[in-house]
C-alpha cells in the first residue's frame, strides 16, 4: 500500500480530462482482462501504462471530489456560499464513493497486489472512519463548554473542564469504583474455575449443565437488571429479601446502603458474566494432555497437590486470557448500574460510564461529558498497556 | 469441543464411600450452581402469570401456590384471548422487537463480512501501509475491543444530529459493526490460522485468482467459524443498551431500552414487566439453547494453542 501516498502527485500530473478520454478507450477490455484473467498471472509491471494511468487518474478523480465535497459544505455551513446540502450526509455518501473508487484503483495500478489490499481496505476504511475522526472531534469537544440544551452553543474554552474535573469528587469516586469492580473479577475467577473444574470431571448430563450454566450470557443486562435487581432483590416482597430476612437479616435492603449496593452491583455483573470466564478456562481444561495428568497420580500426588502443581499452572496461559478479556469488558460497566441504581445511592455504585451517561442525560453537558470520557480512555489505554505487560512477564516467569 | 474427560478427581478416591461423598459434592455443586442461573429465569417466567395478590404474598409454584393468570401478557396484548385483537403497547412491543432483529442482523452481517475479509488478507498477505506492517494492522483492530462505548457516545450524538443518522437503524448498526468487528476478526483469523496454506496454492496453480480460491475453497471451510462470529456478534447487539439508549429516541428504539423505559416508571405491575421481560430474553435463550456449540466455539477462539 505504499502506492496510496505517491497517488495524489501522480493523478495531479495527469489532467483528469485526457484520463477520461483513455478511460473511455480502454475500460472495456481493461475490465474484462482482470475478470478473465486472475490478477495473479500479471505482475504488476506486465499491468499496461494506460491502465495504470487509468487506476490513477481514479482515484485522483475521486479523492478531488471528496475534499470537492467536504470543502462545499463547510463553505456552506459557515454561510460562505448558499449552495449545499442540508445535513452532512453527503458526505458519507462521498467517502463511501471515494472508497470504492479507491479499491478499485489499486487493483487497476497494481493488479495482483491491489487485489490482496482489497481484502483488507473495507475493514480499514470502515474503522477510519467511525474511529478516528470521532475520537479526534471528541478531543476537540472535550475543550468546549457545549451544553445542548442552551442557546448559545459551543464556546472554545480551553482546559477549564480538565480543570473542573480534577475537583469532582463524583468523578474520582466512580474512578475509585472502577478499582472494586476491576478487583471483583479474581472473585469471580475463581469461581468460574470452580465451576469449569466441576464441569470436567466425570458426570452425567454434562450438555445439559453446560447449557444451563452459559444462560445468563445469553440475557440482556437490561433484563436482568429487572428479574434481579428490581424484582428478586425487591424489598418488600423479592424472594431474595425473604430468604435473606428467614438468614437473620433484619432490613435486607440491598440498594440503600453504599457498600451493600456495590456489592449488589457487583454480584449482578458476576452473574451474568461468569459463564464467560468458565467457557474459556473450561476449553483450557479439555485441552490439557491426559498423560501429564497420569503421571501426577502415577507420582502418587493427591488431588489437591494435582491441581496446585499440574493443573494451575498450566492453565495459566488460558486464565491470564480470560480474566484480561473480562476486565476489559469490566471497565465498560454501564447497563446494569444506570438501569437499577442509577448510580445511587448518592453516587456511590456509578461506574465512570454510568456517571458520563447521567451527566449528559441529565445536564446535557456535552462538552465536560466528553472531558471525563476522554480522561477515561487515557487512563484505560495506559492501564490495559501496563496489563497486558505485566501478564507476559507474570506467565513467563512462573513457567 | 471434545467431550473427552480428565478425570483426575474420582480416580483419587479408593474407597467406597470417599467415592460417594466425591460424586455427592459434585453434584450437589452442579444441581446448586444450576439453581442459582436457572432460579431469577423461572422466577421472572412465573411472575408473569401471577396476579397481585401472588407477588405480594411471595407465592413461587404455579398450581400448588397460586392459579396462574394471563394478566401480565394481556397487558402486552400477547395472551390468547387478546392476541387477535387491537393493542397499542402489542403493536409498540412487535416494532422495537423489529428494530432489534434488523439492527442485530444487519450490524453482524455486515461485521462478518469486512471482518473475514480482513481477518483473511492479514493471515495470509503482508502488508505494509506507511510504517505500519502486518502486526501494527492486527493490533489497530484488535485495540478497537478496549475502547468503550462512553469515549464515542457523545462525539457520535453530535456527529449522528450532523448527519442526519440520529433515531435510525442505519446508525446503529454502523456503530454495532464497529463494536463487534474486533470480535469477529479474532475469531477468523483463528479460524484461517487453521486452514492449511497448501489448499489455495493448489487452487492458484488450477488457474483460480485469489479472490476465486478465497470464495471458492476457503469460504466453505471457515463457515463453521463464520457462524460461530455470526451467533456471537448477535448475541452482543441484541443485548447492547448504551449506544441505543443514548441515539434512539422514538423510530429506531430496541428492545432493551424499551425494557428499562418501563423499569424506569413507578407504576409498573410487575406481571407486565414480567411478561416483557420474558419476551425480551427468549429470542437468545432459544438461541443459546439450539446453537451452544457454535456459542463455545465462538468464544473459545483463539484462547487455546
Amino acid at each position: 500500500m505504499t502506492d496510496l501516498a505517491s497517488t495524489g502527485s501522480a493523478g495531479h500530473r495527469a489532467s483528469c480530462e485526457r484520463a477520461r478520454r483513455v478511460a473511455d478507450r480502454t475500460l472495456a477490455d481493461q475490465t474484462l482482462s482482470t475478470s478473465e484473467w486472475p490478477a495473479g498471472a500479471v505482475p504488476s509491471d506486465l499491468i499496461p501504462r494506460s491502465r495504470k494511468r487509468l487506476g490513477w487518474a481514479l482515484m485522483a478523480a475521486a479523492t478531488l471530489g471528496l475534499l470537492a465535497v467536504i470543502a462545499l459544505q463547510i463553505l456552506y455551513k459557515s454561510d460562505v456560499d448558499t449552495i449545499g446540502f442540508e445535513t452532512w450526509r453527503p458526505v458519507v455518501y462521498a467517502y463511501v464513493l471515494w472508497g470504492v473508487a479507491l479499491g478499485i484503483g489499486q487493483v487497476l495500478t497494481r493488479g495482483e497486489d491491489g487485489q490482496r489490499a482489497l481484502f483488507l481496505l473495507p475493514a480499514l476504511l470502515f474503522t477510519i472512519a467511525m474511529v478516528i475522526f470521532p475520537t479526534l472531534f471528541g478531543f476537540y469537544i472535550a475543550l468546549t463548554d457545549w451544553n445542548l440544551s442552551s442557546f448559545s452553543g459551543r464556546q472554545f474554552n480551553g482546559l477549564d473542564n480538565f480543570w473542573q474535573m480534577l475537583n469532582d469528587a463524583y468523578y474520582r469516586n466512580a474512578l475509585f469504583n472502577m478499582v472494586l469492580y476491576v478487583l471483583a473479577v479474581f472473585v469471580e475467577y475463581v469461581i468460574a474455575f470452580g465451576l469449569a473444574l466441576l464441569l470436567n470431571a466425570q458426570i452425567r448430563a454434562r450438555k445439559f449443565f453446560r447449557v444451563v450454566f452459559l444462560m445468563p450470557l445469553m440475557l440482556s443486562p437490561v433484563a436482568v437488571s429487572w428479574m434481579i435487581g428490581k424484582s428478586l432483590m425487591e424489598y418488600r416482597f423479592g424472594p431474595a429479601a425473604t430468604l435473606a430476612r428467614h438468614l437473620g437479616w433484619e432490613n435486607p435492603a440491598f440498594f440503600s446502603n453504599p457498600i451493600t449496593a456495590r456489592i449488589s452491583i457487583m454480584v449482578l455483573d458476576a452473574w451474568t458474566f461468569i459463564p464467560f470466564m468458565m467457557i474459556m478456562l473450561l476449553a483450557g481444561l479439555q485441552a490439557m494432555s491426559r498423560e501429564v495428568l497420569e503421571a501426577a497420580r502415577v507420582d502418587g500426588a493427591t488431588a489437591w497437590q494435582t491441581f496446585w502443581q499440574v493443573t494451575f499452572p498450566l492453565m495459566l496461559p488460558v486464565s491470564v486470557t480470560a480474566v484480561i478479556l473480562r476486565i476489559i469488558f469490566k471497565l465498560k460497566l454501564a447497563d446494569i448500574i444506570i438501569t437499577v441504581t442509577s448510580g445511587g445511592p448518592g453516587g456511590a455504585t456509578d461506574s465512570v460510564s454510568s456517571f458520563i451517561y447521567r451527566e449528559y442525560r441529565d445536564r446535557s453537558n456535552v462538552g465536560y461529558g466528553t472531558m471525563l470520557a476522554m480522561a477515561y480512555l487515557i487512563i484505560i489505554i495506559v492501564f490495559v498497556t501496563w496489563l497486558l505487560k505485566f501478564a507476559s512477564r507474570f506467565v513467563r516467569n512462573v513457567n | 469441543m471434545s467431550v473427552q474427560t480428565t478425570d483426575f478427581a474420582a480416580s483419587e478416591i479408593r474407597s467406597p464411600a470417599a467415592f460417594f461423598a466425591n460424586r455427592a459434592f459434585i453434584y450437589g455443586a452442579l444441581i446448586f450452581w444450576a439453581f442459582i442461573c436457572l432460579f431469577p429465569i423461572y422466577w421472572t417466567i412465573t411472575t408473569s402469570f401471577k396476579t397481585a395478590v401472588d407477588v405480594t404474598q411471595g407465592h413461587l409454584i404455579p398450581f400448588v401456590d397460586f392459579k396462574p393468570d394471563w394478566k401480565g401478557w394481556r397487558s402486552l396484548g400477547l395472551s390468547p384471548d387478546s392476541i387477535f385483537r387491537t393493542s397499542t403497547v402489542r403493536d409498540e412491543f412487535i416494532k422495537r422487537f423489529m428494530n432489534s432483529v434488523i439492527t442485530s442482523v444487519g450490524a453482524s452481517t455486515l461485521a462478518i463480512v469486512i471482518g473475514s475479509l480482513a481477518a483473511y488478507g492479514l493471515t495470509r498477505y503482508r502488508y505494509k501501509f506507511a510504517w505500519f506492517r502486518n502486526e501494527d494492522i492486527s493490533f489497530f483492530f484488535l485495540s478497537q475491543l478496549i475502547l468503550p462505548p462512553v469515549v464515542l457516545a457523545l462525539p457520535f450524538l453530535v456527529l449522528y444530529r450532523e448527519v442526519g443518522l440520529l433515531d435510525t437503524r442505519v446508525g446503529l448498526i454502523l456503530l454495532y459493526t464497529l463494536m463487534v468487528l474486533p470480535i469477529v476478526i479474532w475469531i477468523m483469523r483463528d479460524q484461517f490460522n487453521s486452514i492449511p496454506v497448501e489448499l489455495e496454492e493448489a487452487a492458484l496453480v488450477d488457474g483460480l485468482s485469489i479472490w476465486g480460491a478465497f470464495l471458492r475453497i476457503v469460504m466453505p471451510i471457515a463457515l463453521p467459524g463464520m457462524v460461530a462470529a455470526f451467533i456471537l456478534a448477535m448475541v452482543l447487539c441484541w443485548n447492547e443498551y448504551f449506544f441505543a439508549a443514548l441515539l434512539t429516541s422514538t423510530d429506531a428504539k430496541t428492545i432493551p431500552v424499551m425494557v428499562a423505559s418501563q423499569t424506569g416508571s413507578q407504576g409498573i405491575n410487575w406481571w407486565s414487566m414480567a411478561a416483557l421481560a420474558t419476551a425480551a430474553i427468549t429470542p437468545l435463550a432459544v438461541i443459546g439453547i439450539a446453537l451452544e456449540r457454535y456459542l463455545i466455539m465462538g468464544m473459545t477462539a483463539g484462547a487455546v494453542k
